[in-house]
């Protein structure tokens, strides 16, 4: 009964692929509406030369603002699965007695230094070629689980204050942006920015994206890290 | 068929395999691993199929972008929830329909 309900599912996902393939290969090839024909006619007033930046934050802004809010609530999700019992930390560079520990040491002291500079770079970056808040964060992220992996940095435990500050900070400077645009340029419009002040507006939003991203993504590792399951102590 | 018609055609095959995956596996990792080749099939198919004029359409290689990072986030979620699942029945599946998961919180 099972394994004939398992060859019903294979047959049934086998169909579902052929007619997804005959769709993608019937679909009009010459699209009747021509996005980045539009995109390319409008991007001299979004303050930026890269067309997928000048969609993420000024045509589509308003995706990339409900986005954060989905990490955060993603972060929160995490944060509620945790256990409540209170671990001592294990105290930063507990690994340094190690002997076989001192390639991923020496690796991550070299490298993370190098990596925020190419967070920094990527985020400049951002306005006139591929690059941006989103890849920055990500490179950030990385650095914070290279850190930890090689045990610099202790896993994070309870949010204090400053930690809670930087995780919504881009949440909240995207939203002052949003606010003061729509309060003084254009009254009644979500994040429709004047092309003169654009570009300056979106570098603005895009580092507090990139430092905030770049907490949540590392704290979607970090906080789970340091919540080890030990299930004897719950009992 | 052009190039970024066969990338779109190998997302829809990601897509299937993933589907079938998320159906057929019981253990909950292997479930979301087939989620996320799911995702991966998704965005393959939207910049394959915003690329086959030959130019790059920047739109759905926004979206995608926006995707990965919402995919992640979904995933480390996942991830929270199947250890709490862990650390409340010892397993990493789905419990059966006779042992709900009601049972394993009166039993603690």
């Amino acid at each position: 009964m099972r394994s004939l309900l398992n060859v019903l599912v294979i047959v049934l996902s086998a169909a579902l692929g052929l007619v997804l393939i005959g769709v993608i290969l019937e679909s009009p090839s010459p699209a009747r509406v021509r996005l980045s024909e539009e995109v390319l006619m409008q991007i001299g007033a979004s303050g930026v030369t890269h067309p997928v930046t000048a969609v993420l934050l000024n045509f589509r802004g308003y995706d990339t603002l409900l986005e954060v809010m989905v990490l955060l609530l993603a972060l929160l999700g995490v944060l509620a699965q945790m256990g409540k019992q209170k671990r001592e930390n294990p105290p930063a560079g507990f690994y340094l007695t190690e002997p076989r520990m001192q390639v991923l040491l020496w690796l991550a002291r070299v490298l993370v230094p190098l990596m925020v500079l190419v967070a920094g770079y990527l985020l400049w970056a951002g306005g006139h070629q591929p690059g941006g808040a989103f890849q920055a964060g990500a490179v950030l992220a990385a650095a914070g689980v290279l850190l930890n992996l090689s045990g610099l940095l202790p896993s994070w435990m309870e949010p204090a204050w400053n930690l809670r500050a930087g995780l919504v900070s881009g949440l909240l400077v995207f939203l002052l942006i949003a606010a003061a645009v729509m309060m003084t340029a254009s009254p009644g419009l979500l994040l429709q920015y004047p092309p003169a002040s654009a570009g300056m507006l979106i570098l603005l939003v895009e580092t507090g994206l990139t430092l905030s991203l770049g907490l949540i993504l590392a704290g979607l590792f970090l906080f789970l890290s340091g919540d080890a399951i030990d299930d004897e102590a719950d009992k | 068929m052009s190039g970024a018609l066969i990338y779109a055609c190998a997302g829809a095959v990601l897509f299937v395999f993933g589907v079938t995956g998320l159906i057929l596996l019981p253990h909950l990792l292997r479930k979301i691993l087939a989620f996320n080749i799911m995702g991966s099939g998704v965005f393959l198919v939207l910049v394959g199929l915003g690329q086959r004029d030959g130019t790059p359409d920047p739109v759905p290689q926004a979206m995608v972008l926006t995707g990965i990072v919402v995919a992640v986030a979904a995933t480390a979620l996942a991830l929270a929830l199947v250890r709490r699942l862990l650390s409340l029945t010892g397993k990493i599946q789905f419990p059966e329909e006779s042992e709900g998961l009601g049972r394993c919180w009166k039993n603690k």
